[in-house]
């Protein structure tokens, strides 16, 4: 007779699923969950810094920071939805409108820095907002809202300069000539570096990063956001109104991509219509990897911001030691592939 | 252990035919929670075998063991007299096991017509590439015609009666030639005159030597139908009835039937809480009137289907009821949502423990609070120690055995997992504590603890119990109030309880529905 099931005491009692064949006293797979990203990381680093000295330097690490900045950035955004089990697909679409809007408000309204940072979070907080209403109201699966709202965005942004990108003295559609010009205090916040080291997108996302971790973590509100992702209708039982919270979800993801979209445009230092193309998997790819981190099994904003810093790390490495740049793409994936059998390959997860 | 039951019971497996399906001794554990006791039943060929079990009793698990769903924990299962035991659903389908399931629509494919619906698992079992309709058509007219199904084969399933959906599901079964088949309460979403279209169906099967694992708390199916009532109750056979079948008896052995003392006086209710007038869940179900005041707490008993879950639904804001009002300490209460009704003092466990109270990636404290997190929080953040003192406050007061207020849930018995859904809800003060089958899956010391600790804290609010178990009911409540087809048929009090009566009030509705008309 096949073999007699031994009872699984890490499976809800009461959890309706058929039970799984397990092998016994693997201890070593609860610690290569927990650390194997983890140690994966420190290795890494170590062999880099043996290969190529000026790897460890500030100035790179710095770099490397700069360069994982902006995706760091959408994918805490991302996270959030992440959170209430929902996902974001538009927001690489939202931060290219976001560069769009920013640069069309100053190039060619002549609007100020203010004006300019503030249209692009609002627009960051209307998508989010649509895009919740639709999923939360429409009950369009959340994949498919916003990849509808993706496509969308991408499309809409080409609008109004008719597929050009947005320079000062450009030519307009209706045959005048653009007036306007970034402002040097937008252009700062790509070019600025305080103690002439860290770029603002830095401490911007570092900023972020420390609100959205105390958000999902230490308040009621993240709290709240995390059983709704866990059991939906636990949450709704127990009084907490889940639509909101989704809906909040989306346009935290929405206006965390409207700031990676305006850090990117002064960063670029024109409205270039074909930026921000690789943010999108970029930045899911990050928030997937955190997954790993630690073990959590679960969207968290640490490991999202270190998952980003591991992919920023390893391309900057591997580039250091000549690694063509049309590898990026297969590194970047293998690495997701690999975080991702951690987290659920070797993970106790009832299947 | 089963008294005067033991009278009825059939002749032994060796009787009239070798068994064609044998359970010895089946059991079935999932985590700490023993669903299946040990669980001896067997069907011969031709015979019809009503299950009948109460919420929670542990058939839909048995099913799923025969249907290779699950496995099984201990024991064997035989079927024609070799050891079976298979090793996925479409392994027990090849065994001729098939089974139609209580919800209609997951025995077929709504997308696609009468047709595809009824080849499909032919073409899943092989055949030419391409799919040409008029080679299947002849014999999907001999299936239909078999279950006397007169629809056109090019009807979407979508566009059919639920009676007709179902009738495709069975001529799909049929397609197997099965050595056995189960059907999971069949006649629950049909007319009279459908159920007997279904009778005729199952008797021509029964003609034809089949077994039928019939599932029903319906006493005119199983008037009309049983050659055998067998019944199920927390994970063990509790009765084997043969002609001439006793359904007072069975219905008896299903719910239990030590009359459990009633450890404590009734306590009357003080000032009125929660009244509902003429509230009625759906628009076809019968107006309910009723009272819950404090100190008094309050069970509803009733067998699957009497409505139970749909009048709490309402008192929690989780349903629209179709008419009729209900007044929360005299003012009228309409609560929108869970959480309007929870802002109001009216707390709910929910049916369902794991899929509606629990959350996983929760720790014990984080269950607990989850309700209450603004009560832990300053400025939003919150208070992870006083959240932390608070549930290990409960987890004394309740005994709760658990490795530490911070275990995961996963760590905790069903017992004591319902232990801390009380703890959530007690964590404050509440106008109208709603508990649905806070009994399922809990083990008799935590039934005890969760009776009392509820009985305790009775005197400021109304306390509503709703259980499908008579013993579990008069064990808690002071009060019971019998529901039957959406209706509160008869009321009944600890102390004087006839439990005749309340057996009568459950049976009678339920013998008489089909009779009726």
């Amino acid at each position: 007779m096949p073999s007699a099931m031994q009872p699984d005491l890490a499976q809800p009692a009461s959890a309706n699923l058929p039970e799984r064949k397990r092998s016994e006293g693997f201890a070593f797979r609860p610690i290569a969950v927990r650390y194997g990203l983890v140690t994966l990381l420190v290795l890494m680093v170590a062999f880099f810094g043996v290969m190529e000295p000026s790897f460890l330097s500030v100035r790179n690490l710095v770099i490397v920071l700069q360069s994982v900045s902006i995706v760091a950035i959408l994918a805490l955004g991302v996270t959030a939805t992440l959170v209430v089990g929902g996902f974001d697909l538009s927001i690489g679409a939202v931060a290219a409108t976001s560069l769009m809007t920013s640069s069309y408000i100053m190039v060619v309204f002549g609007g100020g820095t203010v004006a300019a940072v503030g249209a692009c979070l609002a627009v960051g907080a209307l998508v989010g907002l649509v895009n919740g209403l639709l999923i939360v109201r429409l009950r369009i699966p959340d994949l498919l809202a916003t990849l509808g709202m993706m496509f969308l965005l991408l499309g809409l942004q080409l609008i109004p300069t008719e597929g050009r990108s947005i320079a000062s003295g450009m030519t307009l559609p209706d045959g005048s000539t653009a007036t306007g010009s970034f402002t040097a205090a937008f252009l700062a916040l790509g070019r600025y570096r305080v103690f002439d080291l860290v770029p603002i997108s830095v401490l911007v996302m570092l900023a972020l990063a420390l609100l959205i971790t105390v958000f999902l973590t230490f308040t009621r509100f993240g709290r709240i956001m995390y059983a709704i992702g866990s059991n939906e209708r636990a949450a709704r039982l127990a009084g907490a109104p889940v639509e909101a919270y989704r809906i909040a979800a989306y346009m935290i993801s929405g206006v965390f991509a409207s700031v990676g979209g305006v850090l990117l445009a002064a960063r670029v230092g024109r409205g270039d219509v074909s930026s921000g193309n690789s943010l999108l998997l970029d930045a899911v790819a990050a928030a997937l990897i955190g997954f790993a981190v630690f073990g959590a099994g679960k969207p968290n904003a640490i490991g999202t911001a270190i998952g980003a810093l591991f992919v920023g790390l390893l391309l900057n490495g591997l580039t250091m030691m000549n690694a063509p740049y049309y590898a990026q793409d297969f590194i970047k994936g293998a690495v997701l592939v690999a975080a991702l059998m951690f987290t659920f390959g070797l993970s106790n997860r009832p299947r | 252990m089963l008294g005067e039951e033991a009278a009825h019971r059939g002749p032994a497996a060796g009787g009239a035919g070798a068994p064609r399906l044998a359970l010895e001794g089946v059991t079935k554990s999932f985590g700490a929670s023993a669903v299946l006791k040990g669980v001896d039943l067997f069907l011969r060929a031709g015979e019809i075998v009503a299950f009948m079990g109460a919420n929670g009793a542990g058939k839909s698990t048995l099913v799923k063991i025969v249907a290779g769903v699950h496995d099984l924990s201990g024991g064997a299962m035989r079927l024609d007299g070799r050891p079976f035991q298979p090793s996925s659903p479409s392994d027990a389908l090849r065994h001729g096991i098939v089974v139609v399931h209580q919800a209609i629509n997951d025995n077929v494919v709504l997308s696609m017509d009468v047709l595809e619906n009824l080849c499909i698992d032919r073409l899943c079992r092989g055949g030419p590439v391409l799919f040409r309709r008029g080679r299947w058509r002849a014999e999907a007219q001999a299936m239909a015609a078999r279950v006397g199904l007169d629809v056109p084969l090019n009807t979407p399933v979508s566009e059919l009666s639920l009676a007709d959906r179902q009738m495709v599901a069975i001529a799909r079964a049929l397609g197997h030639d099965p050595k056995l088949l189960i059907l999971d309460e069949p006649t629950s979403a049909l007319s009279d005159a459908e159920a007997e279209r279904l009778f005729r169906v199952v008797l021509d099967l029964k003609r034809r030597g089949v077994p039928v694992l019939y599932i029903s708390h319906r006493m005119g199916d199983i008037r009309r139908l049983a050659d055998r009532i067998v019944t199920l109750r927390d994970g063990v056979v509790t009765g084997d009835f043969a002609p001439p079948l006793d359904y007072g008896a069975a219905v008896q052995a299903m719910l239990g039937r030590q009359l459990a003392k009633a450890s404590h006086a009734r306590v009357p209710g003080g000032e009125v809480v929660v009244e509902t007038r003429d509230l009625r869940v759906s628009a076809e179900s019968p107006p309910v009137s009723l009272s819950l005041r404090t100190c008094e707490v309050t069970a509803v008993v009733g067998l699957v289907g009497a409505g139970k879950t749909e009048l709490a639904e309402c008192l929690f804001g989780a349903r629209r009821p179709a008419a009729g009002a209900i007044r929360l300490d005299g003012r009228p209460f309409a609560p929108a949502s869970p959480g309007a009704a929870v802002a109001a003092g009216v707390h709910m466990a929910a049916e369902d423990r794991a899929g509606a109270s629990l959350v996983p990636d929760f720790d014990l404290s984080q269950n607990v609070s989850l309700p209450f997190t603004r009560a832990f929080s300053s400025l939003g953040l919150l208070g992870r120690s006083a959240e932390r003192r608070h549930a290990a406050d409960f987890v004394r007061r309740l005994g709760i055995v658990a490795p530490s207020e911070i275990a995961p849930m996963s760590a905790l018995s069903g017992g004591n997992q319902q232990k801390v859904v009380l703890a959530r809800w007690l964590s404050r003060p509440c106008r109208l504590l709603i508990l649905d089958e806070p009994f399922q899956g809990v083990d008799i010391a935590a039934r005890r603890d969760i009776g009392q600790a509820l009985r305790d804290t009775a005197e400021a609010r109304a306390t509503l119990v709703l259980c499908a178990d008579l013993d579990e009911a008069a064990e808690v409540a002071d009060r019971i109030l019998v529901m039957s087809q959406g209706a509160v048929v008869s009321e009944h009090f600890a102390g004087s309880l006839d439990r005749e009566a309340v057996i009568r009030d459950l049976s009678k509705s339920t013998h008489a529905e089909r009779h009726a008309a």
